[in-house]
């Protein structure tokens, strides 16, 4: 059986976790094509004109895997933090999906461990049970797929981007570069969905790089810094995601060695207006040179291009003038 | 302690009797304008939902007027309002208005953080006068309640064009004035009867339109752009998703009164389309409408801030639901902006498409 993964939303922090999970299971597992102009027609399409771009996106893999999956795994994933949520539209988005026609059946599991983690393992059961009655070889795929999903998260946190800690751990690419302290530092926040996603975000991380920068993501920060910093704030945030950026820009603040810092907000988003103003309001307070990029569906490289420049020649005057 | 707190429609009237009723000094906000708007647009974040904006202008307009401490409901997500009591006093910190806050969160682990809220608030009161006021408050709702289901009512009916209007602004204005129970009751009989008072033409076929959407949107007229008063205008009668008392019963007393109607059964209604909470209101959009289309209205009116998160989920289902039953539904999102034709001539349009359907469905009826 092929069950298809868009190549979307969560797949950026996910994707290891269920491609073992299922493959373990001895199903197929298909992605769907990378992100590109098509794929985001068909989501404007499809979508309401209100939601975000990578629902929008979202929408796009879906139908893309029509057609080249028996089945679209679509959990509903509705709390990965206890008494965290991620995004309200992430709650209904296996209802958003079945309103579009000729799909394939979805695999919809509630993944919710608002309560306690103790949920993720019934989720976990729920799911096997649609290819083994087996509990043991369930089991058994959740440990393995588990075990690759910390190794993931471990790359991560050492400075690779996504993709880069997958082709490691699909032994894709030999072990290149990891970067070096000579250059300047640039902390790159958003949602993972669309700091990763090459289109969406124009292909930012290697932009930057292109123009000398060294980026850092919150994902390069770990779990348990993450949430000490975000303590910090008056009241927790109960987005997990809104979260983990929040609690790596107090880290990066006080880290020495930072020259700037650019937050990626979808147009449109809910936590990122709240987060982004959060994260905004705190980098003035302590000197940070801050850029907030607004990304929709237009897809004018130029202006993107133009303000990344100037922020980072803005940069660069300020760490000589700093220096001299 | 001079204690502020935010518009929203007619929620003024139920907060102020309650808090005057424990002896709390309350200031309330002048009412929202383009200039309270004016303010929240500038200070509050860009992206942010138009009643975070608003909020932030009232406080600003109600610190003008004296006010030193702001009383805000808290949330524990996924909808933003959860965190706007935060991030509106970081920003009027900044903007250098000192204010107090008291944010009454929702009890996710104990109660007694929010009972001792409710302990400062009310100036050490009994918890027995405490009760009572809460109890004299959502007394206060339930008639203004019935106030606006009366003029829902009468004015697409009415004879004389702005006599229904008129009657509103004066029970309203009764009901507030009622400081004690007696005083109450007193205000709600001659409120019903003015209502009862207005001129109706009981034989004038009107069409029927549901509002459903985001409960701020909803319940403010001048967030809405007096939606509820120009479809009365255009001969539509309309009835609303929420209510402030309902809300009041469903979320404060958890059901306890009897004989409302609740957010469980919206939510039962809503499970062939969505079939989990949303956060927000957007699970009870979308069991309203279907509520609506199966009590026979005519068409159904969602209205929702701009970049409203669980609104938008609703709103990608809402056409499934729509293909079920045949009810016309209409989407209209609220920002900043504040161009009233644009609004206008959509309602026109609807209530024109509403009426010839019904008159094309009659006449084949005969």
């Amino acid at each position: 059986m092929k069950i298809g993964i868009p190549r979307s939303l969560l797949y950026y922090y996910y994707y290891p976790l269920w491609r073992v999970f299922f493959e373990e299971l001895g199903a197929k597992v298909v992605l769907s094509s990378h992100s590109a102009k098509g794929i985001l027609a068909a989501g404007l399409k499809n979508a309401v004109d209100e939601v975000c771009l990578p629902v929008k996106m979202f929408y796009g893999h879906v139908l893309d895997l029509a057609g080249k999956a028996d089945m679209i795994f679509l959990p509903r994933i509705v709390s990965i933090e206890k008494r965290e949520y991620i995004c309200p539209k992430f709650l209904g988005l296996p209802d958003m999906i079945r309103c579009l026609k000729n799909l394939p059946p979805l695999i919809e599991v509630d993944i919710n461990l608002y309560k306690n983690n103790r949920d993720f393992y019934i989720a976990i059961k729920n799911i096997g049970c649609i290819f083994t009655k087996n509990h043991l070889d369930i089991w058994r795929a959740c440990l393995k797929a588990l075990q690759v999903q910390k190794k993931y998260f471990k790359l991560m946190q050492m400075g690779l981007m996504p993709s880069e800690a997958l082709a490691l751990i699909e032994g894709r690419v030999e072990d290149k570069f990891l970067p070096d302290g000579e250059k300047l530092n640039i902390v790159l926040l958003g949602h993972p969905y669309n700091i990763y996603d090459p289109y969406i975000s124009m292909d930012i991380i290697n932009r930057l790089r292109s123009m000398g920068a060294v980026v850092a993501t919150a994902e390069h920060v770990s779990e348990k810094i993450v949430r000490n910093y975000a303590a910090r704030l008056p009241k927790k945030l109960f987005w997990t995601l809104g979260n983990r950026m929040v609690g790596a820009a107090f880290h990066y603040l006080e880290q020495p060695g930072i020259s700037g810092m650019v937050h990626v907000a979808a147009f449109g988003c809910g936590p990122d207006s709240m987060t982004g103003g959060i994260i905004e309001r705190y980098a003035h307070g302590s000197g940070m040179p801050f850029l907030n990029l607004t990304l929709d569906e237009h897809t004018g490289e130029a202006g993107v291009m133009t303000r990344l420049e100037a922020f980072l020649d803005m940069v660069r005057w300020r760490k000589a003038a700093c220096g001299t | 302690m001079r204690v502020t707190f935010p518009h929203m429609g007619n929620l003024f009237i139920t907060v102020k009797g309650m808090l005057q009723y424990l002896g709390v000094d309350v200031v309330v906000p002048p009412p929202s304008s383009k200039r309270t708007l004016t303010i929240g647009a500038k200070y509050g974040p860009e992206f942010a939902c138009l009643p975070l904006k608003l909020n932030l202008g009232n406080f600003i307009e109600a610190s003008e007027k004296g006010a030193d401490t702001i009383v805000m409901a808290g949330g524990c997500g996924p909808c933003r309002f959860g965190y706007y009591a935060q991030i509106e006093h970081a920003i009027l910190k900044d903007l250098g208005y000192d204010m107090k806050l008291i944010v009454l969160e929702p009890p996710q682990k104990h109660l007694s953080k929010l009972l001792a809220k409710i302990k400062e608030l009310s100036g050490n009161s009994s918890w027995w006068h405490i009760f009572q006021s809460i109890r004299f408050g959502y007394q206060k709702a339930q008639a203004v309640d019935e106030v606006e289901m009366a003029a829902f009512r009468s004015r697409p009916r009415e004879l004389t064009p702005g006599s229904t209007e008129k009657a509103y602004t004066k029970s309203l204005e009764m009901l507030d004035r009622a400081d004690s129970q007696i005083a109450l009751a007193a205000a709600k009989r001659n409120a019903d009867e003015l209502m009862s008072a207005v001129a109706v033409d009981n034989k004038k076929t009107v069409v029927k339109v549901g509002l459903i959407g985001e409960i701020y949107t909803l319940l403010d007229p001048f967030s809405n752009q007096y939606l509820e008063r120009t479809l009365g205008r255009l001969g539509a009668e309309v009835d609303r998703s929420i209510y402030l008392s309902e809300w009041v019963n469903d979320h404060i007393f958890m059901g306890m009164v009897k004989g409302v109607r609740t957010r469980k059964e919206a939510c039962e209604a809503a499970h062939p389309y969505l079939r989990h909470f949303v956060g927000g209101h957007g699970q009870e959009s979308v069991g309203s409408a279907v509520n609506f289309a199966r009590a026979g209205y005519d068409g159904i009116i969602q209205v929702f801030p701009f970049t409203c998160m669980p609104e938008i989920v609703a709103e990608s289902i809402l056409p499934e639901m729509k293909a079920d039953y045949g009810t016309p539904v209409m989407t209209m999102i609220m920002d900043e902006h504040t161009g009233e034709a644009g609004t206008l001539t959509r309602l026109e349009a609807f209530v024109d498409l509403l009426t010839r359907k019904k008159e094309v469905k009659e006449a084949l009826c005969k």
